[in-house]
This record gives C-alpha cells, sequence and structure tokens, in this order.
C-alpha cells in the first residue's frame, strides 16, 4: 500500500511539475509576443526599471560589500599560511568579479523583487483587476508582466557592477586596516594581466538571472488563485523557485563561460 | 420553451435579427472539473436593449458573463459580439471587441494602487491616444459627473465606498463609450438606497447611451427596475425568459419558489 500510496505520489509530483513547466512555456511566449509587437509601454517599462534598478540597488550594494569585506578576511587568512598575501587583490577581485557580485545579486533581488512581483501581480489576480485591464482591451501580459521582465533582464548587470564596486571597495578596505595599500595598487594589482573576458561574461550572465527572476515572479503571480493565502503562496513561490533557478542557472553558465571564454 | 435567443431573433426574423443582435450566445456549455456550470444556455441581446440574468448563486450566471466578454471559453456552443464569433480569437483581436464592451465587475475591480480619476482614465490612456491630456481630463470629469463621482477624482479606491466604488467602475466602464454594457451583479453588497441609486443611475445611462446590456444579479428588483427582459438560470440552463409578468403567470415550480423567495 505504501509502495502504491508513494508511486501515485511519484506520478503527481511528476505530472504536475510537467504541467508547470508546460504552463510556463505557454505563458513565456505570450509575453515573448506581448513583449516584440506594438504598442510598447515605454513608460511603464522606464517606471520597473526605476523601481527594480535604483531601489534594489542599496540592498545589492550592502549585500555586494559585506560580501567584499568577508572574502578579503578569508582569504588573507588562507593566502597568509601559505605565504601568498601578494595575489590577494587578485584573489578578492577574481572572486568577487567573477562570483560573488553575480550570484549575491541574483539572490538579493530574487528575494527583493520577486516577492515584490509576486505579490503584487497575485494581489491583482485575487481582486480582478488583471481581468479588468484584459476587459479594457489592455494586455495584461505586455504591460505588466513583459515590462517587468524586460526591466528586470537591463538591471540585473547594471545592480552586479553596483555590488562589485562595493565588494571591491570593502575588500579594499578590510585589507587596507590590516596592511596598508592605497584603492590604486590594490585595483592596479587586482586586475594586473585580466581581459575584458575575464569579467564582462560573469557581469553579463545575470541578465539570465534577470529573465528568470522576473519571468517566474510574473508567472507565479499571474496564475494565483484562492485570495490572501494564494498571494502570499505566490510571494514565497517566486522567491524560492527564483532564488534556486537562479542558482543552477549559474552552474550551467559558469559552464559555458569558462568553454566558450577558455 | 422560448430562450431570450429565440425571442431576440423571432422579433425580426432570423436574418435581420441575427444582424441586430448585439450578443447572441447559442447553445453554451462550460465545465468546471466534474462540475457542468451551463448546459446549452442560448441568449440573445439587441441594441438599446437590457436582459437581466437572474438565478441562485453558483448557477453559472457571472461565468454567463465572463464568457460574453471573453474572460473565460466556452467547451461548446458559439458567442458572438456585434456579429463576430470571437470563438478562436487571440487576446489582441479580442481586445478590439472589447474595446467596444463596458464591463462591471462585482467588485468593481479598480486598480488599487491608481486614484479614481487614473481608474477612469485608464482606458482612454490606452485607446484614445488621440486625446491631449486636457481633453482626457475633461473625458474622466465628465464621465465622474455623470455617475456623481465629481469629487472623488483624487481619492484612492480603499477611500471610498463600495458604491461609490461600483460608480467608479462604472464610469470606468463607459470611458470608451460602449456600444455593450456588461454588468455583474450591480447592487451586490449594498444598502437598499446605494442600490437604487446604482438602478436609476444604470436606467439614465441607458436612456442615454442606448447599448445592449447583460445584467446579472439574483436581485429581482433591482433586474425588474432596470431590464427590459429577465432570463432565471437553474442548473446551467434557461428556465424562463420574458417579461417580470411572463415570470410572474409562469407555473414552472422552480420559477414560482424564485418570485416566491425573492
Amino acid at each position: 500500500m505504501q509502495a502504491s500510496a508513494g508511486g501515485i505520489s511519484s506520478t503527481g509530483l511528476l505530472s504536475g511539475l510537467l504541467e508547470w513547466f508546460g504552463n510556463l512555456g505557454i505563458f513565456s511566449w505570450r509575453v515573448l509576443k506581448a513583449a516584440v509587437t506594438p504598442p510598447f509601454e515605454g513608460r511603464e517599462l522606464i517606471r520597473q526599471m526605476d523601481d527594480i534598478g535604483s531601489k534594489s540597488l542599496p540592498l545589492v550594494a550592502l549585500a555586494g560589500g559585506a560580501v567584499g569585506a568577508v572574502l578579503s578576511m578569508e582569504v588573507r587568512s588562507s593566502m597568509t599560511r601559505f605565504g601568498a598575501t601578494s595575489l590577494l587583490p587578485s584573489a578578492v577581485v577574481y572572486s568577487v568579479i567573477q562570483e560573488m557580485g553575480p550570484i549575491i545579486t541574483g539572490l538579493v533581488v530574487s528575494g527583493r523583487v520577486g516577492a515584490g512581483i509576486g505579490a503584487e501581480l497575485a494581489s491583482m489576480k485575487v481582486t480582478e483587476q488583471i481581468d479588468a485591464m484584459e476587459v479594457s482591451a489592455v494586455n495584461p501580459y505586455r504591460l505588466l508582466a513583459a515590462t517587468r521582465i524586460v526591466a528586470c533582464i537591463l538591471m540585473l548587470p547594471l545592480l552586479t557592477v553596483g555590488a562589485d564596486a562595493c565588494g571591491l571597495f570593502t575588500g579594499w578596505l578590510a585589507q587596507t586596516l590590516v596592511e596598508p595599500l592605497s584603492l590604486r595598487q590594490f585595483i592596479e594589482s587586482g586586475f594586473r594581466g585580466a581581459t575584458l573576458a575575464d569579467y564582462l561574461p560573469p557581469t553579463f550572465k545575470t541578465a539570465v538571472f534577470g529573465l528568470i527572476i522576473g519571468l517566474v515572479a510574473c508567472y507565479q503571480g499571474m496564475r494565483t488563485r484562492g485570495g490572501a493565502e494564494g498571494v502570499g503562496r505566490a510571494a514565497t513561490n517566486s522567491v524560492v523557485l527564483a532564488s534556486l533557478f537562479v542558482i543552477l542557472a549559474d552552474v550551467v553558465l559558469v559552464k559555458m563561460i569558462l568553454v566558450i571564454f577558455p | 420553451m422560448a430562450t431570450a435567443y429565440d425571442t431576440a431573433m423571432k422579433q425580426d426574423g432570423p436574418k435581420q435579427g441575427e444582424a441586430a443582435l448585439a450578443i447572441a450566445v447559442e447553445s453554451v456549455q462550460k465545465t468546471f472539473g466534474n462540475l457542468k456550470v451551463l448546459n446549452g444556455v442560448s441568449l440573445g441581446v439587441h441594441r438599446g436593449e437590457t436582459l437581466a440574468v437572474l438565478g441562485r448563486s453558483g448557477t453559472g450566471k457571472s461565468v454567463l458573463l465572463r464568457m460574453i466578454v471573453g474572460l473565460e471559453r466556452p467547451d461548446s456552443g458559439s458567442i458572438s459580439i456585434l456579429g463576430q464569433d470571437i470563438a478562436g480569437f487571440s487576446l489582441d483581436k479580442l481586445g478590439e471587441v472589447r474595446k467596444r464592451m463596458g464591463f462591471l465587475f462585482q467588485h468593481a475591480a479598480l486598480y488599487d494602487s491608481l486614484t479614481v480619476g487614473e481608474n477612469v482614465a485608464f482606458p482612454l490612456v490606452h485607446h484614445r491616444t488621440d486625446l491631449s491630456k486636457a481633453e482626457r481630463g475633461e473625458r474622466v470629469n465628465q464621465l465622474l459627473t455623470e455617475v456623481g463621482l465629481e469629487n472623488a477624482l483624487d481619492k484612492m479606491p480603499s477611500d471610498i465606498s463600495g458604491g461609490m466604488q461600483k460608480r467608479a467602475g462604472l464610469a470606468r466602464a463607459l470611458a470608451l463609450e460602449p456600444e455593450i454594457l456588461l454588468l455583474d451583479e450591480p447592487t451586490a453588497g449594498l444598502d437598499p438606497i446605494s442600490s437604487g441609486e446604482i438602478d436609476e443611475l444604470v436606467l439614465k445611462l441607458q436612456r442615454e447611451h442606448q447599448m445592449a446590456s447583460i445584467v446579472v444579479t439574483h436581485d429581482l428588483h433591482s433586474a425588474k427596475t432596470i431590464a427590459n427582459r429577465l432570463a432565471l438560470l437553474d442548473q446551467g440552463k434557461v428556465v424562463i425568459e420574458g417579461s417580470f409578468e411572463d415570470l410572474q403567470q409562469s407555473d414552472i415550480g422552480f420559477v414560482k419558489e424564485f418570485l416566491k423567495l425573492s
């Protein structure tokens, strides 16, 4: 009986998963179609870029800064053991720009923006505001979803640059408090021998994180059912799924970057 | 038994009747899961005519209205709006038909992040790009005056009463000067005085704009006041259709019981 129940449960889980991804595919297609056909919602896009971008910057900068400082302290501790403290600036710069800045930005934005979009659209859905929009002959996939997703795609790389800058600054600060070194020396030493191929792909990969965050949050929000409980569930699921997919996508993207830019 | 659709068709003969029908619902069926909500409903409404759809809660009245506006698709049967069969229409194509329709939701469904004035202006902003900002403002003021909300322009939906929200919703529904007006429970949840005011308002608008209207309600008094014809729904079917007097003279048990308890 237990095995049978387990079997049914596994089948149910699998079909639920397939249904979720299938509906996500249909949703993505509708958004894509709406995004590339007129009328274009430029004003709403700018509003969303401000909301997603500038309002996330303080949080992203703070998180980037904290990671930079911690990284610098940890790396110093390890490098001292091997007598390689001169490599510390490079280690901090590479770590922050290639991985820590992008992933921290992705996760922080998943939390702040994912929850915000998920809850806002879910609330609009359960109070029939999205239906009212449709009835007013305004395509909600264009006005609500496409603008938010595109804003996420455009703003994530910019926010990553902000997180990187703060991470490098606090990394230097943590270094210079122990062993005085000018910021210029730290940067020059850290970037020595590096090419744009070392830094641009990791920064621009966050556009994919933006796509994931925007898409998952809009999808979760616009498919909500069931009142206040549904709104809460949509917000939670948006954050959890967006964070999870960002981490999984990071693994794939890092591998792709290493293959394309060896 | 003659349905509303049959009656509407008989008035001018099949060919002329078909052309004159602003809304033609024919043999529509809709099932949610195992629950058959509509089971072969046929209705027809001419321009300048108001049909009230009555029935107990859960008999599919609102579902019928949502199908007419394209928010739900019928499992079988056809729905023609202003001569166009909307089955299979894409969202954008449906939008063109929806511009000629106004819809008042049961809970008004005002955009809670916009003021009352911005709510009313919403369809104008998106579809009347030929209007200047001043002309749009003038039109919004005119609509709000028409529904008696001239002082609520800058108020948020949460700051006005349920009756005022319905009025604001009505003003928004009228913004694009629709040829069809659909009202979902316009007096539900309102006190008798506010209900009477809404009824008066709907009657006045009907006289002035000569739209084809469907009013879904379980308020017999309201239906009697604002509609030319009434259709009573039970178990997914139209049980009877005609004037209030026709309903009073009916021998059908359900009709007698409905009238007695209303």
